[in-house]
């Protein structure tokens, strides 16, 4: 089974400096983690509202590095002409398209997050919706967006779509309210990444592997946010009993 | 016979400067749970002391911000016995609410008579203020270390359930009281430790606790240039994942090991009593 980091991006962030946030270095910090490929979202495109330009940059600083690096762009599905942007993903042979509706104005129960899914589902593409970049407490003081509520979440994978949904940078309390407020039906099209989820003494991600499921979960670092090594921190961490945990394989679920 | 495990921060003496504990007034069932991850995950890590504190009762009978006297008691209580249950891995701060200078200065001896090694602050009054004074001078009579809580923030921090202190009254305590070392807690555990960082570097007596979920990247090269390697102490507070994995990446940033043993406890053991860690001679 590889290793795939599904919640890794390139590029700026627009409230600190990040440093070396560059595909490069992205590629070394796989080799380094043992992980075998990246999905990769492009990170200023989150705050541009027009997202197009974010993800022709995407692609074209992804090109060298295309056996590891997947890119995975932004589509906002409330904007003129979303489905032109959708198209040109499913071209490029996205694995995921990434949405961000705190960001973008989308409510719970949005009808375009409902038309994302949808195309998602029609084209295999999976749909990573992203809770947070940065700890509430530290933000920006004109960084407004509050944390991906767990509703919208419920809502998107309670729309029957069949689309593929990866949540990112959740921790446990949202995990938890999102997977026990779906059906199993529902539960079944959504999974976590694990680069926020608190390891010991609580024992978050020990807990949810016990209850949740390892099914549930894929590898996540929120690279070059957060330091990469937090998830492999963490599975080491983890009590004996839980040990090399099977997580799923988001490659797999390709076509 | 079953090989020793080799510890997952690599070998050598690990102090941990800012580990909790829980007790049974805590409200929380899981309580001796949580004490015994706490031990087993810094078995595997390698940690070598954690030194805790326990907040009253976490807010169970009094806010875990501004404890009463019973609830800090008994917080101590629980600390103290944890210490001497495990004596080979586990110190004491004794956490007080300063409000009451009186009772908290007595409390102090109480715990320093019984092996306490540090005093834990939080936030029941800001670190600017005075009323701290009579507790500092508790601490430099004492060669006592002050572990202070501290919220990341520039702008003079509200934050609900607590009267929050940030780097810039924390450096205004520590200029008051230039012979106490003053721990100033988790740079990654909330706020804007940019602000922090940008706050401290000529304040020589205060020193950087790494602790916090936070693991945000270019936070310990910023605190690296801040403040040098001899005034940062590595500590997990409410997460040992976060916690290793900073020491992870202290591993691949180019320190010279030097560095990294002072990080990982020789400068922390130079902030305690003599004798406060036996067989680490900092």
């Amino acid at each position: 089974m590889s290793v795939v980091d599904v919640s890794a991006l390139i590029g700026p962030y627009p409230f600190r400096h990040i440093p070396h946030p560059e595909p490069e270095t992205l590629v070394q910090v796989l080799d380094r983690e043992q992980i075998d490929a990246a999905w990769v979202g492009h990170l200023p495109s989150a705050f541009y509202r027009n997202p197009r330009e974010g993800n022709l940059a995407l692609y074209r600083d992804l090109a060298p590095f295309r056996s590891r690096l997947h890119p995975v762009p932004a589509v906002r599905p409330d904007w003129p002409g979303w489905r032109v942007e959708f198209a040109r993903a499913v071209d490029a042979g996205a694995p995921a398209v990434r949405a961000y509706p705190v960001h973008w104005g989308l409510g719970t129960g949005s009808p375009p997050l409902r038309f994302l899914a949808q195309a998602c589902a029609e084209h295999s593409v999976t749909l990573v919706l992203t809770v947070r970049f940065e700890d509430a407490r530290q933000r920006h003081s004109i960084d407004v967006a509050v944390d991906l509520p767990a509703a919208t979440i419920r809502e998107v994978a309670r729309a029957r779509t069949g689309a593929r949904i990866v949540v990112v940078a959740a921790g446990r309390s949202l995990i938890e309210e999102v997977h026990w407020g779906l059906t199993p039906t529902e539960r079944a099209l959504v999974w976590y990444d694990t680069s926020w989820i608190w390891g010991p003494p609580e024992d978050d991600f020990a807990h949810l592997l016990r209850t949740v499921g390892a099914a549930r979960f894929v590898y996540g670092t929120g690279w070059p946010m957060r330091l990469a090594q937090v998830t492999r921190a963490n599975l080491a961490l983890l009590p004996h009993d839980l040990s090399a945990p099977a997580l799923a394989d988001p490659m797999s679920w390709l076509p | 016979m079953t090989a020793p495990v080799a510890p997952l921060a690599g070998p050598g003496p690990l102090i941990d400067v800012h580990a909790h504990f829980y007790q049974h007034g805590s409200g929380r069932a899981t309580w001796q749970a949580l004490n015994a991850s706490r031990l087993a995950a810094g078995d595997r890590i390698g940690v070598t002391w954690h030194v805790g504190s326990i907040l009253g009762t976490w807010g169970a009978t009094s806010p875990t911000y501004f404890q009463s006297p019973a609830d800090t008691v008994t917080g101590n209580d629980a600390m103290m016995a944890m210490q001497a249950a495990e004596p080979e891995r586990v110190r004491a701060w004794a956490a007080v609410n300063p409000n009451d200078s009186e009772f908290a200065l007595a409390e102090l001896e109480r715990c320093r008579r019984q092996g306490a090694i540090g005093i834990k602050l939080a936030a029941a009054r800001r670190a600017s203020d005075p009323v701290l004074d009579p507790l500092m001078r508790y601490a430099r009579e004492h060669h006592l270390p002050v572990l202070h809580h501290v919220w990341q923030g520039r702008q003079g921090p509200v934050v609900a359930g607590q009267d929050p202190s940030d780097a810039t009254a924390l450096c205004n305590l520590a200029a008051r009281h230039p012979d106490v070392s003053i721990v100033l807690a988790h740079i990654g555990g909330g706020g804007d430790w940019s602000g922090t960082l940008a706050e401290v570097p000529n304040v020589p007596n205060v020193y950087l606790d790494l602790s916090g979920s936070g693991v945000d990247r270019g936070m310990l090269d910023q605190a690296l240039d801040a403040v040098g390697p001899g005034r940062l102490v590595w500590g997990a507070d409410l997460t040992l994942d976060t916690g290793l994995a900073k020491l992870w990446a202290l591993d691949i940033i180019g320190l010279a090991a030097a560095d990294r043993e002072a990080i990982r406890w020789r400068t922390a053991a130079r902030l305690f009593p003599a004798g406060a860690f036996p067989g680490l001679a900092a």
